[in-house]
């Protein structure tokens, strides 16, 4: 594909998708539309079927109706265009973080050592230089975190799905790790759909910002656009003023739903 | 501890307080052991056991990784067999035993395949359950990485049963061993089963006594090398406080 082609269609254009488990209607037919090079978070309230709609687009899923396109292409099985983080361990235990860094260069029958060069320079990227022999259990959260985003972006993925993937992390690992990705972000613009229940996150890191009412029947409530500039700094950001602006009209939207979810949970 | 132990043990057969024919004398015992090995008599026996419970144990593990691995994977298989494996599990296989003296004489052959079946159970359903557990969070991710069937099959199932293989490994050499030893126990012309079958037979405690110290000695040996194996291959668990 030309670049031409690239720019032309949305990276990811989900069109009245829906999916349902049984009996039990979990989206209703939503539209999410992500241009190229775009930034854009799906906030809601817990439970509403956000994973579920990232695992549409990563192909891990089919929808019950509706078609998914992936720059104008209809997918069919995983996407292979995108890469995936997770929000639980996704690590494979038994490799080391510099053999697992490099295991989809391996699935490729990329040269070895080809692929520890390539290996070595991410974990170098991502401040893991000199921890690339250790296993995953003798690294930090944050730790892990950083060699699964290197273990994805080695591969160069045009999009990248990424389910709350820093929300077990502690408030400064987890606000380092948003200003590391969106410096990573910045230097080769990919799309991003980025899945979190934390608003202020969400406004910090996006372009665009989505917002999903409460389950079941999840769709989309909102799409809000995000003119703060950048580059930005995830910590910095949040005292501006636009910044309490977009906060307080997005979780004017967010805030019914949130606490609908809220109560639906009492009483079950 | 273990003197101390000894010590009573003899003082209370020395004064008849526990009769010696029931019970053995201490250093008789000993003083068997040492001749066995002194004189080399032990060697020969010590070879076929140890023959046995090793074709046993590799054996046994190989058939039931291959098995293990297979019906984990395969979902249509193991609802078919599901039954037939319950039932194999719940049978006291050491059961068997006679069965496999008579399918295959007296020779190593019928203690190997006591032996293989006793490791093939457990090695299998610990791999059964290895692939049937896999965490969805690394397969899906390995599959979003771009792997490829074999690919999934090589780097994530394989790790993942191998590792609940080898957490099973103490148990399946310690079956091995057992099927060796109950194998020439119900029949046989060597090994150390042989020798205590043999001094049971003319209720000579004392030897039975020395032979079931050789076997618990070499089974603690065996214990240790796969200790060893063990710490080798799984240096990527944290290690259990």
């Amino acid at each position: 594909m030309t670049t031409d082609a690239y720019s032309n269609h949305p990276a990811l254009a989900l069109r009245d998708v829906a999916c349902n488990f049984g009996d039990y209607k979990a989206i209703a037919p939503s539209s999410i539309v992500v241009a190229d090079g775009e930034f854009v978070s799906i906030v809601g309230p817990t439970g509403c079927g956000k994973s579920t709609l990232l695992n549409i687009a990563a192909g891990l899923l089919a929808p019950s109706g509706g078609t998914v396109h992936v720059y104008g292409d209809p997918l069919n099985g995983l996407n292979q265009k995108a890469g995936y983080l997770f929000q639980a361990e996704s690590l494979m235990p038994w490799r080391t973080a510099l053999s697992n860094v490099t295991i989809g260069l391996e699935y490729r029958g990329v040269p070895k050592a080809e692929a520890l060069r390539q290996g070595n320079e991410w974990l170098e990227r991502v401040g893991l230089s000199g921890h690339g022999h250790k296993y995953p259990y003798q690294l930090s959260g944050g730790m892990r975190k950083r060699t699964a985003l290197a273990q994805t972006l080695i591969l160069n993925p045009k999009i990248l799905l990424m389910d709350e993937p820093f929300s077990a992390l502690d408030i400064q690992t987890r606000q380092m790790m948003e200003n590391e990705l969106l410096e990573l972000w910045n230097s080769d613009k990919k799309s991003v759909i980025f899945i979190t229940h934390d608003l202020e996150e969400a406004i910090s890191l996006s372009d665009r910002v989505i917002v999903l009412s409460a389950g079941p029947e999840t769709h989309p409530i909102g799409d809000f656009k995000i003119d703060l500039p950048r580059p930005r700094d995830v910590a910095e950001i949040r005292m501006t003023q636009r910044f309490l602006e977009l906060h307080k009209i997005i979780w004017h939207t967010m805030r019914d739903e949130v606490l609908k979810a809220y109560s639906k949970m009492r009483t079950q | 501890m273990l003197l101390a132990l000894l010590s009573i043990w003899h003082f209370l057969v020395q004064f008849k307080i526990l009769p010696p024919f029931f019970f053995g004398e201490p250093l008789k015992i000993i003083l068997q052991i040492w001749i066995w090995f002194s004189t080399g008599v032990i060697y020969e026996h010590l070879a076929i056991t140890l023959l046995e419970t090793l074709i046993a144990f590799f054996g046994g593990l190989a058939l039931g990784l291959v098995t293990g691995l297979w019906l984990g994977l395969n979902n249509t298989a193991s609802l078919l067999l599901d039954p037939y494996i319950k039932a194999l599990n719940a049978m006291p296989r050491v059961i068997l035993g006679p069965i496999f003296v008579v399918w295959f004489g007296l020779g190593i052959w019928s203690k190997v395949m006591l032996g293989l079946t006793l490791v093939f159970c457990v090695v299998f359903f610990n791999v059964f359950q290895g692939v049937r557990e896999v965490n969805s969070n690394i397969l899906s991710s390995a599959r979003m990485l771009g792997a490829n069937r074999r690919q999934l099959l090589q780097s994530v199932y394989f790790p993942s049963a191998t590792s609940w293989l080898f957490s099973s490994l103490h148990t399946a050499i310690g079956m091995a061993f057992v099927g060796a030893v109950i194998g020439e126990y119900l029949g046989s012309a060597r090994g150390i089963g042989y020798l205590i079958l043999q001094a049971e037979a003319v209720f000579d405690v004392n030897t039975v006594f020395a032979g079931i110290i050789v076997l618990t000695l070499f089974a603690l040996a065996l214990d240790s090398i796969v200790t060893l194996v063990e710490k080798r291959l799984m240096v990527w668990r944290p290690a259990a406080s």
